[in-house]
């Protein structure tokens, strides 16, 4: 009996140290590969660099980092109120028969593979954007121009990817608020309206905000769609109808043709990758730890 | 009972193991030939479908020879070469001037035409070396600088590193010296990127004012190509030379070469040159 317990043991302990260890495996690889590129070109310079341009050696990431970020917040603009109202709406309000159908088709969403979601982004949202959108920005702004390829395509359609992740863990989190506040609250006089936003909103906020942390995770990592959509123009962006380039879409567009120094360039790119994920997870627990205290 | 059942299993192992014997003994007799051995093509994905039908066309003649053909891309061709981790490296641009210190033996394989292409509902047929590099670097935005509508152009390009966009710089001199003799690529910053021939001609269809390039086996009807100097985009006039815009394809091997590969590289250069002219431009 004591052996095969400790058998077990053994197991798990392996399991763990796999994890934890390919995690830092893939660390220490990146670092390897991208720090010498970051010393040698100058951190700074590399980060607040306007001009990618590899080939000429010119190594100036700021318009990916902007890239990312400006198509990121687009989707959270779009995709947060969405996913939450959504997921309001299947906790309290909708009947069970509406949930029965609404639910299931949320979940599909999570289960297209994200080139289908860039596919469909480039052959509906693009020209949409194209055709029907930019005739009325134009009428505030004569000079604006856009290809179609932009942050807004982007965002519309990364917003739609993350909205399976905020309606979801919302969801459960609000369901997840004691019954007895939903009863306190009506029965005070407050009408249902004034439950939800008041109570259990309020309520069950850590859970959302980890739901929308987790969502902009999914909008910082995703290539493929993005890829498709975005235009690719390593160039910093005036407004939401440029074209960006990603740090992740570059890194796949161009790893496969990238010669020696362009490569470990690349693998630079991915140190503020990482850097920038860890620091949003950071930022993000933070947060939710201070507004879980108050 | 457990017996028997191991009894059995051994005794089919050996009959399969038997009858595998013999069926590799009956391959090997028709052709007459004993040449074997395997052979690991890495690199380019512009030569990857090529590279595919002429190792079938190779191992049909020498059945006891396997060719795997793997992508990467042109830069990981030259890294495999270099490195050894394939017999061969395929890439579909010139070796670069740092890359040539390798020392690795360069074969033409073929050559590519790369085509210009335009959204079919544009007016513009004809453009000239000079406008098109003009356009590619930004300096003409406009359509009706080289005789089309009044429109903003799209430019769409490759992504960095890429070979058709190698090839296509430095063909349109787009890739140019700067004052300190460095060759710089002077894509436009507002131009579009997409990372593959099917991307960029996905773009163009559906871009009315975009303008890009992609390899002329990939030419179909949902893009219009472009005359490049009155010279239309075509195989003859690529394999002429009067047809501006076309790239080598390369295999690099590194040292010694094996006798598959010896065999291989002369059958891709004779018989082969048939398989080649199928769909991009022979080198005999």
């Amino acid at each position: 009996m004591k052996i095969h317990e400790k058998i077990i043991e053994t197991i798990l302990f392996i399991c763990a140290a796999i994890a934890t260890l390919s995690v830092l495996l893939i660390t220490v690889f990146i670092f390897k590969e991208g720090l010498p590129v970051l010393k040698s070109y100058g951190v700074f310079n590399f980060i607040f660099g306007k001009t990618w341009s590899p080939t000429n050696e010119q190594f100036g990431a700021l318009p990916m980092i902007m890239g990312s970020i400006s198509v990121t917040l687009g989707a959270l603009v779009i995709g947060v109120p969405m996913g939450i109202a959504c997921a309001i709406f299947l906790a309290e309000i909708a009947p069970k028969s509406v949930v029965k159908i609404f639910k299931p088709a949320v979940e599909l969403l999570a289960g297209i593979p994200s080139v289908v979601y860039g596919f469909f982004g480039l052959a509906v949202v693009v020209p949409i954007i194209r055709t029907n959108i930019l005739p009325i920005i134009q009428k505030f702004n004569p000079d604006a121009n856009t290809s179609g390829y932009s942050i807004l395509g982007g965002a519309i359609i990364l917003a739609v990817m993350i909205l399976p992740t905020i309606v979801n863990i919302s969801e459960n989190a609000i369901k997840a608020v004691p019954f007895e506040y939903k009863q306190g609250s009506l029965a005070l006089g407050a009408s249902h309206f004034e439950t939800i936003t008041k109570v259990i909103i309020p309520a069950a906020k850590s859970g959302i905000i980890t739901s929308i942390v987790l969502g902009m995770g999914r909008a910082v990592g995703e290539t493929m769609a993005v890829i498709l959509i975005t235009g690719n123009m390593p160039k910093v962006p005036g407004s939401v109808l440029d074209s960006v380039a990603t740090l992740t879409g570059t890194i796949a567009m161009e790893m496969g043709y990238a010669g020696p120094m362009h490569q470990r360039a690349l693998f630079a790119t991915g140190i503020i990758l990482f850097v920038f994920i860890m620091m949003l997870n950071i930022i993000a627990s933070t947060t939710l730890k201070r507004v879980g205290r108050g | 009972m457990k017996k028997f059942l191991e009894i059995s299993l051994a005794l089919m192992l050996t009959i399969g193991l038997l009858g595998g014997c013999g069926a590799k003994e009956e391959a090997k007799v028709p052709e007459g030939s004993t040449l074997s051995g395997k052979i690991v093509i890495a690199g380019s994905t512009s030569v990857q479908p090529l590279s595919e039908e002429l190792a079938d066309a190779f191992t049909e003649k020498y059945p006891e020879v396997s060719i795997e053909v793997q992508g990467g891309g042109s830069s990981v061709g030259v890294k495999s070469a270099k490195e050894k981790i394939a017999d061969m490296g395929a890439s579909s641009r010139a070796v670069k001037e740092s890359e040539k210190e390798y020392g690795l033996t360069e074969y033409v394989i073929a050559k590519d035409g790369i085509a210009v292409v335009v959204n079919p509902s544009n007016k513009v047929d004809d453009l000239s070396l000079e406008q098109i590099k003009k356009i590619f670097t930004g300096a003409i935005t406009n359509w009706k600088e080289v005789g089309g509508a009044d429109k903003e152009i799209t430019v769409v390009s490759r992504e960095d590193g890429s070979g058709t966009r190698g090839a296509f710089v430095e063909i349109t001199k787009v890739l140019d010296e700067n004052g300190e003799g460095k060759k710089i690529d002077n894509t436009t910053k507002n131009a579009l990127v997409q990372p593959s021939t099917g991307a960029v001609k996905q773009t163009v269809a559906n871009t009315p004012d975009a303008i890009g390039y992609i390899s002329m086996g990939g030419m179909d009807d949902t893009v219009k190509d472009v005359k490049v100097e009155g010279v239309s985009a075509t195989e003859e006039n690529a394999k002429a030379g009067t047809y501006k815009i076309s790239r080598p394809f390369l295999y690099l091997t590194n040292g010694e070469e094996s006798e598959v590969v010896k065999k291989y590289m002369e059958f891709v250069l004779n018989e082969g040159q048939e398989i080649v002219k199928e769909e991009f431009i022979s080198v005999k």
